[in-house]
Formats: structure tokens, C-alpha cells, sequence
């Protein structure tokens, strides 16, 4: 319960950072960050989080079926502009991939570089 | 019993009943096609077409994943928190590669579907496709974007990427594990992730920092380059 307390806290708390910026970055993201933070500084011991965050993660996927469920009243929508979403978003995908595992690759410092 | 089958705790139960079920037969089949989400996205919107309940009253029954799923977008801090040890050393070069993925992701998604004639409702809405599916809705829903194509977009992103990521890697020359791994993670999100834990635990390290790193990097970047243009 200590975990689910924590995790509601800083998402309290993000949402009130996120007011000070106007909205412009979601409440749940800074408080994605605030919780990284505070565990990585030790202001937060991680064996009171593990089981909630481990749980909340894991099940992630079943939360956003609802989204997906929209489709039902937006599939016009989708459907006039099929192509053009899925040519971008296949093209985009490959770049993404690419262009991030090079720049990794390339600037990487480790024992296993190639 | 129509009443019970119309009733909002019936929704709940049968959406993560179907979701159980779909992870079931997905741990049978190991194919990323018959992922459990794709399932219940389908069974769900059959069955509400077929008993004529409104999607507004599906909406409301579900409320709670809603909550959880704001929650959730907390815990990724955890997770990465568990993988900072992969960071060590390479801070830079992480963050560096992650936000030039977003860059370049967000801007060839943009680019390609206006240049198809998109609108801006959908530009908006596919901009953070390589996203994870909760931080994506809460980039593109403020900045006027459909939650809905913004979630099946992302989602489908996520199946492409792991489906093709190897493949991809290989031929264009990314041979690191830990390039391997950020580079699935970026691209496509929790889905990636889950095909970097098979390739090795390096990869799936990385690939898990890459979530809620791409997700936190393009929380700003979007809303930014939303405003310049």
C-alpha cells in the first residue's frame, strides 16, 4: 500500500508541476520522472514500490482496450485516411529504429563495442 | 439478465475476462499477431455492436483502467529506475540516440502523412507513434488528437516494429546489443520490449529505458513542435 501511496503522490505531484506549465506536459509524465528521481537519490526506498509498479506495468496493456474500443464512433476517420497513416507510420518506424541504433551504436562506450 | 449482461460491471468483467483468455492463447501460440490487446479490441466492439451499447456508457463502466493506466505511466519510473544500471556511463549516448529517434520519428510521421493529405486531427493524433500507449494519449488528446487512432495507431507501430526489428537491425548494420536493444524500445515501445527480452537481457534492459525515455522525451518535444508550426 506504501507503493500505491507513492505512486499516487507523485502523480498528484506532477499533475500540480504540470498546471505551472500550462498543461504542456502531462501530470503522470513528470510524475514518471519524479519517481525515477526520488528513487535514484534514495529519497524513496524501491523495495516499497516494487510490487505495485511491477503489477501496474506488467497489466499496462489491458488499461488502454477502452481507447481501442473507440474505434467503434472514430473508424470513418481512420478509414478515409488509411493510407496515408499506414505508409507513415511503417515508414517512420523503420527510420526510428535505424536512426536510434546507430547514434547509439556509434557513441557508445563499453566493453563490447564493435 | 439482459440487465446484467448491459450492466457496467459486466463490461469490466468481460473486457478483462477476454483479455485472460487472449493471454492465454497467446502464451500457446507465441504469435505477435494474436497479441491479447488486438483480441479484446475486437471481441469488445463486436459485442458492443451487437447488444447497441453506446461506446459513451463503455467508456464510463471502464473508468477504473483509465485511473490505473495513469498510474501505470508512474511506475515506468520504476522500471527505469531498475534498468539505471544499464545507463551507467552512457547517459549521453542514450539520450542523445533516444531524442534523435524522436526527432526523426516524429518528423517523418508528420511529414509523410501531410504530404498524403492528412489533417491536422490526424497528424496530431499519429505524431507519437512510436510512444508507449498512455503517455502517446496524453501527448496527442490535449493537443486536440483522437484518443482512438492515436492508441490503434501506436499499438500496430508497436506490433510492426517487433515483427521487423531484427530483420531490420541486421541488414542495416546495428549488430550491439545495446544499440539493439534502445533501438526496439524506441521504435516500438512495450511491444519491442518484449521481443528485446527474447533476443537477451541487454537488449531488453535497454529497450525498457528506451519506454519511458522516448516517452518523457517526446512528451516535450511534440507539444513543441506542435507550437512552432
Amino acid at each position: 500500500m506504501v507503493g500505491i501511496m507513492y505512486i499516487l503522490l507523485f502523480w498528484l505531484i506532477g499533475n500540480v508541476l504540470s498546471n505551472f506549465v500550462g498543461g504542456m506536459v502531462s501530470g503522470n509524465v513528470i510524475g514518471m520522472v519524479l519517481l525515477f528521481a526520488a528513487l535514484k537519490f534514495r529519497l524513496v526506498n524501491p523495495d516499497t514500490v516494487r510490487l505495485a509498479a511491477k503489477f501496474l506495468t506488467a497489466n499496462m496493456a489491458v488499461c488502454f482496450v477502452p481507447f481501442g474500443v473507440g474505434l467503434i464512433i472514430s473508424y470513418r476517420v481512420i478509414a478515409d485516411n488509411i493510407w496515408a497513416i499506414l505508409v507513415a507510420a511503417a515508414v517512420s518506424t523503420v527510420l526510428v529504429m535505424v536512426s536510434t541504433g546507430h547514434v547509439m551504436q556509434w557513441m557508445y562506450k563499453g566493453k563490447d563495442k564493435h | 439478465m439482459t440487465e446484467v449482461i448491459k450492466s457496467n460491471l459486466f463490461l469490466l468483467t468481460l473486457t478483462i475476462a477476454i483479455y485472460c483468455g487472449g493471454q492465454a492463447l497467446y502464451r500457446a501460440t507465441r504469435t505477435t499477431l494474436f497479441h491479447p490487446v488486438l483480441l479484446t479490441f475486437l471481441l469488445m466492439i463486436g459485442y458492443l455492436k451487437i447488444t447497441g451499447i453506446e461506446y459513451l456508457q463503455y467508456r464510463e463502466a471502464t473508468s477504473i483502467l483509465d485511473f490505473l493506466l495513469g498510474m501505470s505511466v508512474v511506475s515506468l519510473g520504476y522500471l527505469m529506475y531498475e534498468q539505471s544500471e544499464h545507463i551507467r556511463g552512457n547517459a549521453i549516448a542514450i539520450l542523445t540516440a533516444t531524442l534523435t529517434g524522436c526527432i526523426v520519428g516524429v518528423g517523418s510521421v508528420v511529414g509523410i502523412a501531410a504530404a498524403m493529405g492528412a489533417s491536422h486531427e490526424i497528424l496530431v493524433s499519429i505524431a507519437p507513434k512510436s510512444v508507449t500507449v498512455p503517455i502517446a494519449v496524453s501527448i496527442s488528446e490535449p493537443l486536440g488528437g483522437i484518443v482512438s487512432i492515436t492508441s490503434v495507431v501506436v499499438f500496430l507501430t508497436g506490433i510492426f516494429g517487433s515483427l521487423i526489428g531484427s530483420w531490420v537491425l541486421d541488414r542495416t548494420g546495428v549488430k550491439q546489443p545495446q544499440a539493439r536493444g534502445l533501438a526496439l524500445g524506441s521504435a516500438a515501445h512495450g511491444v519491442g520490449t518484449a521481443r528485446a527480452i527474447e533476443l537477451g537481457a541487454i537488449e531488453g534492459a535497454l529497450s525498457g529505458i528506451a519506454i519511458a525515455l522516448m516517452g518523457a522525451i517526446s512528451a516535450i518535444v511534440i507539444p513543441l513542435a506542435e507550437k512552432l508550426f
